[in-house]
């Protein structure tokens, strides 16, 4: 059924229909509306969940952990400071296993204070281990919440589903809500092999050593080293899976088939502008504008970011002229992270494609379609040698210097 | 390939006696009960039990006479301090050396 | 009021494995011990680092019999707070769900989510055990060091502030049980955390355990230890319930007039051996001066 609602509705209806169990959050600009909607439904006995109003994004973590571990579906969403303030958690709950998804509505970190959107916050957590999801719009919201809740389960590895905000978690679209029927068939109850349980006692996340050790029926376990060696395997392997999740969605559903990246007049293209986001259909249109000049170009969204989908970029890459890389946050001191994740995913092909990189709207600075215009024209007419240094784009009071 | 396997290692234990090895290994001394003062043991009633409540680690059996497992008692002498009738004695694990076995 | 248990009916069932790594003569083995038979098999636990990890053991190897989740250091009272979320979800209501932690970890850096717990009501039961340092990590001072206490980061003149008021702090979100108990006397502990289990909301007990290395005193003194920092009318055993105060039997026999100079107290352990003879006797005066009002209150 099709129904005009916010982002941030959107996600928490899937969050709804995803039947989660266990929700805890704490209100942060411009997450709140999702997490409002979530108390709304529970209170008035639309979701039978338990909805826990804590005191900070680190005890919101802290929930959702023990919850997961004593085997209940977990939820809860965040932005900026709040994400940042719950890293320690982020860690802990990757390292634990834990099937727990969260919404990130994308905004930039302090100092200074902003509230606007740029998406510094998750792509600066890319290294802890979570998978991370990021939708372009309202319909990619509501589904990356529901396929993410079934690839948590399937991997045991928690999953971030990010969208910028204000321009998604706040305006108005038109989207289609799945029934609960069929949400309920394709995304089983949690179900988890260990769990807290007085019945099967056991002690979870206790100190392990550097070393093998054996157990208490004599055979080895792991160290600490062979359990993360796992995680990392499991977050490869985790591609594949979401690949196959993504395909049954889409059958299940009518949507989707792109799980990795979404590329746009990609084929014929000589150059491709990639993007994480709205800003990747915001250049659909700056795309249709250059095609009409002329211009063989094209964009590519990258719709999954951990973990990296490095060949499935490198396959819709390959031959291209130059790829231009724009980003709405960065690696201080160095380049854009999906600059340098673009690169090395690059690296092995024969004909490498010049590289481009460009950093825009931090802390909410306006993104106009004419800038877009000018700097892939600019780009496309003089790829020249890769460029490692990111360019800015719509600085004012002070020049661009290029690096 | 789909993996169909995750999440094959994850820090769980299982409850087991002796992760920190055979803790009575750490003793310096030991105690050694003289029944003929212990109350439960002289009076063969369920009484006292004051070395058993008080174990830090479990190692001494709420019997008559209440018992004292030596694998694991790291000597700390909580029980011979408490003992109402001074019936448990601290003796140097050295003078234990030789004769055992 | 239940009847009081005795050393003849305690139970025999242990939920502790002999042979973990505590130290020698550890007061929180005694209080684990003694909370575990009182929660009883269908009980699930929190747990942040402190020394009750090292207890704990070692992966693959547990020495508890119970359920256990290890948590991060500042998240005990949110994630025992997800736990009984997780049992209401599944319709487990008759979980025990209990937060036990030290004093660093309750009264420092765990007290934001604590308190967050209680004002919500959360149906949990949080012990603190309290050694009055930062044992796990080498003895440095915490909120709880009591004044004078030599530690690893106070170790010349001795720590200069009072010992922070933990469970009058968690009285004030003005939940249903509020107990203080010590190592020394387990029997007033076991029954303090029985009575915990039979009420709903948040229980907070807040434990005195001495700690031979920490505390510097031979490990055969533990309950002596224990027993006189009750005894000198420094820590006192009570309950409030229901925002009813009462002093706990060894106190109010310290109420009755039994009360022993605090310098005996402070004479038995090496962390007091940079106090001078003019802050004994000033603490002496505070001490005096509560049990005065004490002593109103019980009478």
């Amino acid at each position: 059924m099709h129904i005009i609602e916010s982002g941030n509705v959107a996600a928490a209806t899937g969050v709804k229909l995803a039947r989660a169990q266990v929700i805890a959050a704490y209100p942060i600009t411009p997450q709140t509306p999702l997490t409002e909607k979530l108390s709304e439904f529970v209170e008035s006995g639309q979701l039978a969940a338990q909805y826990i109003p804590v005191e900070s994004e680190h005890s919101a973590m802290a929930v959702c952990i023990a919850a997961s571990t004593a085997g209940t579906r977990a939820f809860t969403a965040t932005s900026a400071n709040g994400l940042l303030y719950m890293v320690e958690q982020l860690h802990w709950a990757v390292g634990a296993r834990l099937p727990i998804v969260m919404c990130v509505a994308n905004r930039g970190i302090g100092a200074p204070w902003t509230v606007w959107n740029d998406q510094q916050d998750s792509m600066s957590q890319r290294d802890v281990g979570w998978i991370q999801l990021y939708a372009n719009d309202h319909q990619q919201i509501i589904d990356s919440v529901l396929k993410a809740f079934k690839l948590a389960q399937t991997v045991s590895i928690p999953v971030m589903v990010c969208y910028d905000g204000y321009l998604l978690s706040h305006t108005y679209m038109p989207f289609d809500r799945p029934e609960q029927t069929e949400v309920d068939a394709f995304l089983p109850p949690f179900a988890p092999t260990h769990f807290l349980d007085p019945e099967n006692p056991g002690n979870f996340n206790t100190v392990t050593l550097p070393d093998v050790r054996p157990g208490v029926d004599g055979t080895l376990q792991p160290g600490y080293i062979e359990i993360r060696h796992n995680l990392h395997q499991d977050l490869r392997a985790a591609l594949a899976t979401y690949e196959e999740i993504d395909r049954e969605y889409a059958e299940r559903f009518g949507r989707g088939g792109t799980p990795f990246v979404e590329p746009y007049r990609c084929d014929d293209a000589r150059f491709v502008a990639v993007a994480i986001g709205s800003l990747s259909y915001q250049l659909r249109d700056v795309i249709d504008q250059l095609r009409e000049d002329g211009l063989a170009i094209g964009v590519m969204g990258v719709q999954m970011y951990r973990p990296f989908p490095d060949e499935a970029i490198a396959r819709a890459l390959a031959g291209k002229e130059c790829v231009i890389v724009l980003e709405k946050a960065l690696s201080y001191g160095n380049q854009g992270p999906l600059y340098g994740d673009i690169k090395s995913a690059l690296y092995r092909l024969e004909n490498r494609p010049v590289l481009h990189n460009y950093i825009l709207g931090l802390g909410g600075r306006e993104i106009r379609t004419q800038q877009l215009l000018d700097v892939l024209a600019r780009s496309c007419a003089n790829p020249g040698e890769i460029e490692d240094t990111p360019r800015w784009i719509g600085l004012k009071l002070q020049e661009e210097h290029h690096g | 390939m789909v993996k169909k396997s995750y999440c094959e290692m994850i820090s769980r234990s299982q409850p087991g006696p002796g992760d920190g090895g055979n803790t009575g290994s750490w003793r310096v001394k030991r105690p050694v009960m003289d029944q003929k003062k212990c109350i439960p043991a002289k009076t063969g009633k369920p009484s006292c039990f004051t070395c058993w409540l008080y174990c830090p680690d479990c190692v001494v059996s709420k019997t008559i006479p209440p018992a004292i497992n030596l694998d694991y008692c790291k000597g700390c002498g909580i029980c011979a301090e408490e003992c109402p009738a001074g019936a448990i004695e601290m003796v140097d694990e050295a003078s234990f050396i030789g004769k055992e076995k | 009021m239940a009847e009081k248990t005795t050393i003849v009916n305690l139970t025999e069932e242990e939920f502790v494995h002999s042979g973990n790594r505590a130290c020698t003569g550890c007061g929180l083995s005694i209080v684990y011990r003694m909370g575990l038979k009182a929660l009883g098999k269908n009980t699930i636990l929190v747990v942040p680092p402190s020394c009750l990890t090292v207890l704990q053991g070692l992966y693959p190897v547990a020495s508890t019999k119970l359920p256990c989740v290890n948590v991060t250091f500042a998240s005990t009272g949110a994630a025992a707070t997800g736990v009984r979320g997780a049992m209401k979800a599944l319709g487990k209501d008759d979980v025990n769900v209990v937060a036990w932690a030290g004093d660093g970890g309750t009264g420092d850096i765990g007290i934001q989510a604590l308190s967050g717990a209680c004002e919500r009501g959360e149906d949990i039961i949080y012990i603190c055990y309290d050694n009055e340092a930062y044992m796990n990590t080498g003895v440095q001072r915490s909120g709880t060091t009591p004044q004078g206490v030599l530690t690893t980061t106070t170790p010349i003149r001795g720590k200069l502030q009072a010992k922070k008021d933990v469970p009058a702090i968690i009285a004030a979100h003005g939940i249903p049980y509020v107990a203080t108990a010590s190592a020394a006397y387990p029997l007033d502990l076991y029954d303090k955390v029985k009575k915990a289990t039979t009420i709903a909301g948040p229980k907070y007990i807040h434990v005195h355990t001495p700690c031979p290395p920490g505390w510097n005193f031979d490990t055969r003194y533990t309950i002596k230890v224990g027993k006189l920092a009750v005894e000198t009318g420094l820590f006192d055993l009570y309950e409030i319930e229901n925002g009813v105060f009462r002093l706990s039997a060894p106190s109010q026999r310290v109420a009755g007039g039994k009360r022993r100079p605090v310098k005996e107290y402070f004479a038995t352990q090496g962390r007091f051996k940079s106090l001078d003879p003019e802050l004994v006797e000033q603490i002496q005066q505070q001490v005096d001066a509560k049990w005065a009002t004490l002593a109103a209150q019980a009478a």
